[in-house]
């Protein structure tokens, strides 16, 4: 099969760059190595629309995150994703972070974030009343959000599926090849052509690059864990809370997360280059987590953890702290996106402009669709809906009038739609994603064997075809007798 | 708006125990919601025996204890919906249940009985480090894949915790021919039942390995492995113990939760230590009219226990239904625990309680000659030693109708046990 356009990862810059190339007459296909998009550093991360306070002035970090962070609001109402415009605070415990606060006002002022304000320790407390009582002030930046990251990669796929694009998973690549002005891709399901490649690869982004030659930037795997924490703990913090930065990013936070959990991390530890798959988490990074939020917010604990998980940031190796998003010194018609951590969520909507504004100049040829859908339909959410709504929905679909998932509400019509969906749920942790079953406190206990079953009938396979997370992540073996 | 005199919130044994009581005790209209497609709660998948001993004096497997019920059930006018799920409890004892033939329903209930069970404690709750792979499950679940779905869930499998599930479970996987290497408890005792430590890992060279604990889990698709090692006393691995054991499934048998999250919707109030509702001999709860019994009160290991308890909170709804006891606001004598005693249940006694009452309790450790004592003040209500307690077992003492009418009701009766 031949493209225009191979973009290479599915993660949320892969996503939204595909989304963004659909707007053009082209050939647009998505490659992603596992069963599903959003599994690399877009399932696991802050979940945090940053401000823009952090990077350097005159980065194109900082360009793209401050115009990220006021875009998200938008892209998020078109393709119907969670998002709330919550603030954030940096909060400072001695008379040093208070000079570092001053530091970041005026980065983020010369970045161009809005309304910044340095807030008294009443006024915190007033904002946050469990906060410690050793903090003293905080950076308050009323720009920052929280969104739900591997919902907007999923949403933007399927629009850009509704665009016209075509989506590969289980498609990890092996080998590029380039001639006569084509690239021939060696992937897990074939060989794919394409006059253009997009590397959104991610923490192995290098290796995709490695593979026209270009080794021109190396990407360390920086670990990042996290505890999820059960809604009951929801009213302990308002505002995501960051501490002073440090050398290795930005600190361990503590935020709600857009579905009322609070979701506290990332611990920042360096794996080697080879360690691209390790995301298991390690007793002292748990229990880094757990000293350090006890010092911003005494009376939280991890009693009511749901779950704990880990994240890889995309490090680039060296001095180089600003995104890299240009065409490779090696080919022209292969751009890189490489570096893409932090603020690499909130900057998505952005970056996702940035390309297709780079491609339409590098590729004039390929004109405006006239007919773009710009708007990807709400999913039904059961739970959002009064009782009058669902006693409606379910007259209409019955479906919805079943509930499998208890703790979280999900009916079985909520999970056929995310299965049968564009890209729709192919394993239990795509349906988690998707629709949120599974998600809550008792973790899978009661509704787990059902998704299965769902997933099961709806693929037309039988149950031990079904995996957690794609691979050989079955869930049960052989038949009894 | 549907109309019952009796609302009863979960179909396995406790639910029908507590249905079937308040019929016979002639109570008109009542309504048993199930969230699964069929009655019999738990139990449909428990295929082992040891069920009624206590009860019907027989040994039963679960499905078995459970179709008694569920016959007698059927030969009443007591209405059943199944694979529907209650999701809210209003004000003035207004139940919302969804399925997939009514649609949402509306349902307005003189009195509720709440008979949801419990759910098991998650891996997530455990915070046990490592990977996201798959192969880490729950015992119950397991046991759901294998006797209800008809699925090997492992093959090499290590349990942690042992509880009755996670024993049961073992010797399950073991006749189905995985190899069960081992079953890991975090306490220097084991929580389940002695007759299943015996019957379940003895008989089948199980080994049991007691204050040792799962701290990493290995493999990336599917589970390949966990690290365990040894725990001190104070429940931390001992550096230098650990030890890999390669296996594909991990089995957790690590607690079980009462499934209060309707309960707490409601503004119902909650022990603390039991996860269930706040209940009276009568088991009704701090809210009048909604009644509580079964492993959605207190954790029970015996299902015996379990339809005992419902007949109470059966009996219970009946008076409340058919005296109009509504405006009644008994006088609450508390029931404390003290020293060795967890918990008791019931945690309130109403000063005019017109017939004896059984207090319900866990003990906190393995006491060898313990001494158990029900004093209200200085007074005396019951006194005994007994060769053996352990936290996996519940027991309880009888407190007389006599003795409660005596009773200084500005005191509380204190349960206490002494090693």
């Amino acid at each position: 099969m031949q493209y225009d356009v191979a973009v290479i990862g599915a993660g949320v810059c892969g996503a939204m760059i595909t989304r963004e190339l659909s707007k053009l007459e082209l050939q647009v296909v998505m490659l992603e190595k596992y069963n599903d998009v959003a599994m690399g550093t877009s399932k696991a991360n802050s979940a945090i629309v940053h401000a823009g306070f952090d990077a350097e002035n005159g980065t194109l970090k900082a360009k793209l995150n401050v115009q990220g962070a006021s875009l998200m609001a938008y892209y998020c109402n078109k393709l119907n994703v969670p998002y709330k415009n919550i603030g954030s605070l940096v909060v400072a415990y001695s008379w040093e972070d208070m000079q570092t606060l001053d530091i970041l006002f005026e980065r983020g002022f010369q970045n161009g974030v809005p309304n910044m304000e340095i807030i008294s320790k009443e006024k915190l407390k007033a904002m946050e009343p469990h906060i410690s009582d050793t903090a003293i002030g905080a950076l308050w930046a009323p720009t920052a959000g929280i969104v739900s990251p591997y919902e907007l990669a999923i949403a933007a796929t399927e629009n850009a599926i509704m665009n016209g694009a075509r989506v590969m998973r289980n498609s990890g690549v092996f080998d590029i090849e380039y001639k006569n002005d084509m690239f021939f891709i060696s992937t897990a399901k074939g060989v794919i052509k394409a006059k253009y490649i997009i590397n959104c690869a991610g923490v192995f982004a290098d290796k995709i690059a490695g593979m026209i030659g270009d080794e021109s930037f190396k990407i360390i795997p920086r670990k990042g864990e996290y505890y999820l924490l059960d809604k009951i703990e929801g009213n302990m913090v308002n505002h995501v809370l960051f501490q002073c930065p440090s050398k290795m990013g930005k600190g361990i936070l503590v935020s709600p997360t857009v579905h009322g959990n609070v979701l506290m991390g990332p611990t920042a530890i360096d794996l080697d280059f080879d360690s691209k798959l390790d995301l298991d988490t390690t007793i002292d990074g748990l229990n880094t987590i757990k000293q350090e939020i006890h010092a911003v917010i005494p009376e939280l604990t991890t009693r009511n953890a749901i779950t704990s998980f880990a994240g890889l940031r995309a490090h680039l190796e060296g001095d180089e702290c600003d995104f890299i998003i240009r065409p490779s010194e090696k080919n022209e018609h292969f751009i890189n996106l490489a570096g893409i951590e932090s603020p690499g969520l909130t900057a998505a909507p952005a970056i996702a402009r940035y390309v297709g504004e780079m491609f339409c100049e590098m590729a004039p040829e390929y004109t405006k669709k006239e007919n773009f859908i710009s708007r990807r339909p709400a999913p039904v959410r059961v739970r959002e809906l009064s009782l009058e709504e669902r006693k409606k929905l379910i007259e209409k679909d019955k479906r919805y009038g079943r509930v499998v998932c208890r703790c979280e509400g999900i009916t079985e019509g909520e999970i056929v739609d995310a299965i049968t969906a564009p890209c729709g749920a192919r394993d239990v942790d795509g349906v988690k994603r998707r629709t949120r079953a599974g998600m809550g406190r008792c973790q899978a206990g009661f509704c787990g064997a059902k998704v299965v079953e769902l997933l099961a009938r709806e693929l037309d396979v039988p149950m031990n075809q079904i995996t957690k997370h794609g691979d050989n992540s079955k869930i049960v073996f052989k038949k009894t007798k | 708006m549907l109309k019952y005199d009796l609302v009863v919130i979960g179909g396995g044994p406790a639910g029908l125990a507590a249905a079937l009581k308040a019929k016979e005790l002639g109570v008109d209209k009542i309504l048993i919601l199930e969230r699964s497609t069929t009655l019999g709660g738990i139990l449909r998948q428990c295929i082992h025996t040891g069920f009624g001993l206590h009860h019907f004096g027989e040994e039963l497997s679960g499905p078995e204890y459970a179709y008694r019920f569920i016959k007698d059930v059927e030969k009443t006018d007591i209405e059943i919906k199944v694979d529907t799920m209650v999701t809210d409890i209003l004000t003035g004892n207004t139940v919302i249940a969804t399925n997939n033939v009514d649609g949402l329903m509306e349902i307005q209930a003189t009195a509720i009985i709440l008979a949801m069970g419990c759910r098991e404690r998650p891996r997530g709750a455990l915070e046990i480090p490592g990977s996201r792979a798959s192969g880490i499950m729950t015992a119950g679940t397991a046991q759901k894949y294998v006797n209800i779905e008809g699925y090997m869930p492992g093959k090499k499998i290590v349990i942690l915790g042992s509880g009755d599930i996670g024993l049961i479970m073992a010797r399950r996987m073991t006749l189905e021919g995985a190899k069960v290497e081992m079953v890991c408890e975090l306490m220097p005792y084991s929580g389940g039942l002695t007759r299943n430590i015996v019957q379940c890992l003895d008989d089948l060279n199980i080994p049991l390995k007691l204050s040792c604990t799962v701290i990493q889990t290995h493999g990336i698709e599917r589970l390949e492995g966990v690290t365990i090692a040894n725990v001190d006393e104070n429940r931390k691995p001992i550096p230098g113990t650990e030890q890999y054991i390669e296996c594909d499934t991990l089995m957790l048998s690590v607690g079980l939760i009462p499934e209060n999250e309707l309960t707490r919707n409601a503004g119902i109030m909650i022990d603390p230590i039991t996860g269930g509702a706040i209940v009276d001999e009568n088991r009704q709860t701090s809210r009048p009219g909604i009644f509580a019994c079964g492993n959605v009160l207190q954790v029970h290991d015996l299902v015996d226990y379990v339809t005992q308890e419902s007949y109470t909170a059966g009996e219970g709804a009946a008076k409340y239904i058919q005296t109009k006891a509504k405006n009644r606001r008994p006088k609450y004598i508390p029931v404390c625990p003290e020293g060795g005693a967890r918990y008791v249940v019931p945690q309130n006694i109403s000063s005019d309680a017109d017939s004896d009452v059984k207090l319900y309790f866990r003990v906190r450790d393995v006491y060898k000659n313990g001494r158990i004592t029900v004093t209200n003040g200085d007074t005396v209500l019951y006194s005994k030693k007994k060769p053996k307690l352990t936290p996996g077992e519940m027991e309880y003492v009888t407190v007389k109708v006599e003795d409660i009418k005596k009773l200084d009701k500005k005191l509380p009766i204190i349960v206490k046990v002494e090693g």
